[in-house]
């Protein structure tokens, strides 16, 4: 394969079947290995998307800033556009985020303004909206809201899906900005009648959720509860175990959320099983296991990899 | 008839402290009115007129009750019920 230069190599990953974890022939998972993009993330979509945007709405121009709460994975994707594109890029994430994550950003060149582990990603949002709002000069993409983030996957993750995979029954992804669930579900439900689409979300420990409001809380802008079936809070004991399965059944290295996405697959195989329904259940492996190797995720006991996570935004 | 009931700690002040507390009912709303007898004020922080609150989640058997029917989800015996804010999410 070959383009004309990296940020041409954004999507079109390959689908991946996934025979020892699938029950059985009728009922099959399908890992999408988003770690085969350019910064190693499904995020690369939503960052090409979210800058080419902004420089068709004329935001940016040579050497702007761009400002982003982001714990990692959108921020990188980020500097490498940035790097490439000539703008400089601010980072808003939480202290408590792993080291990886960090010294990528600042080999991609990019500044990060630390908020408080305590109050996480909402923190996070919120001190970089107050940045923004002291900067006016500042461009904030805002995952969170960015229809550019979900549309990317509207016409990329989906198509491509739908191509490789006519016969899907179910769509399985992380839940965070929720741009991948609704861009990708939203294209699946106009094509595929039927389909089912799941959110995985991550159940932290209790430090992240804390003495956080009620009336505080969070919804990401591009939230639309309709375009999803069904949602599924998974434990990071079940991540845990889960993301080691991938790698000991089937060798897939992957991140932390994937272990999530998988465990909730794995809920949805064994009800189609025993409904003796035919499955093929595609699932978005975002990343792979590199940045969390400091989290101790892939060593010890499930126990004490469990306890080291406690307390960390792990996906 | 025992159902699980798993409280975030900022609404821990209605429950003395506890971290779970046990219910009955067959469906969510009867659960959380029955909550509501013997932990006054907990079910108003969790439900208004339109159903679940906005910023709250809840989960029952880990599954999103929004996509189970909201208040109308029906409840077994043995079930296990989560409440949690709504967060941003981790690293994205």
């Amino acid at each position: 394969m070959r383009y004309e230069s990296l940020l041409d190599a954004v999507g079109g990953t390959p689908l991946i079947g996934l025979p020892r974890l699938s029950p059985s022939p009728e009922v099959r998972l399908w890992a999408k290995l988003e770690d085969r993009n350019p910064t190693g993330s499904v995020k690369d979509r939503a960052a090409a998307y979210m800058i080419a945007a902004a420089e068709k709405d004329g935001l940016l121009h040579p050497g702007s800033v761009i400002l982003e709460p982001t714990s990692g994975n959108t921020g990188i994707s980020l500097a490498l556009v940035a790097r490439l594109r000539g703008y400089q890029l601010i980072c808003v994430l939480p202290e408590n985020t792993s080291a990886e994550r960090r010294m990528l950003l600042e080999a991609y060149g990019a500044s990060i303004v630390s908020s408080p582990a305590a109050g996480g990603s909402n923190e996070a949002v919120r001190v970089a909206k107050g940045l923004a709002a002291q900067n006016p000069g500042w461009v904030m993409l805002y995952q969170y809201g960015n229809e550019a983030n979900a549309r990317a996957h509207y016409e990329t993750t989906g198509p491509e899906l739908l191509a490789d995979l006519p016969e899907i029954t179910h769509f399985v992804a992380g839940l965070g900005t929720s741009g991948t669930l609704m861009g990708t579900g939203r294209f699946l439900r106009e094509h595929v009648p039927g389909v089912q689409v799941v959110a995985a979300e991550p159940r932290y420990g209790e430090l992240v959720y804390g003495l956080r409001n009620l009336s505080e809380g969070f919804v990401p802008e591009l939230y639309d509860e309709t375009v999803l079936t069904s949602r599924f809070s998974v434990t990071s004991a079940d991540a845990l175990r889960r993301t080691r399965e991938l790698l000991s059944e089937e060798g897939l290295f992957a991140g932390i959320s994937s272990g999530c996405v998988l465990h909730a697959a794995l809920g949805l195989a064994a009800k189609a099983q025993t409904a003796g329904q035919r499955a093929d259940i595609a699932l978005v492996i975002a990343d792979a296991g590199w940045k969390y190797l400091s989290t101790g995720a892939y060593g010890g006991t499930l126990a004490e990899a469990e306890a080291r996570l406690e307390g960390q935004l792990w996906a | 008839m025992a159902i699980e009931v798993r409280i975030p700690t900022i609404l821990r002040s209605y429950t003395g402290g506890q971290k779970a507390v046990e219910g009955s009912g067959a469906t969510l709303d009867e659960l959380f009115a029955d909550l509501d007898g013997r932990y006054e004020g907990l079910r108003e922080r969790l439900i208004d007129d339109a159903g679940v609150r906005r910023f709250v989640n809840v989960y029952l058997n880990d599954e999103d009750v929004r996509f189970l029917g909201g208040l109308s989800a029906a409840v077994s015996d043995g079930d296990t019920v989560t409440v949690l804010p709504a967060v941003a999410g981790g690293a994205r």
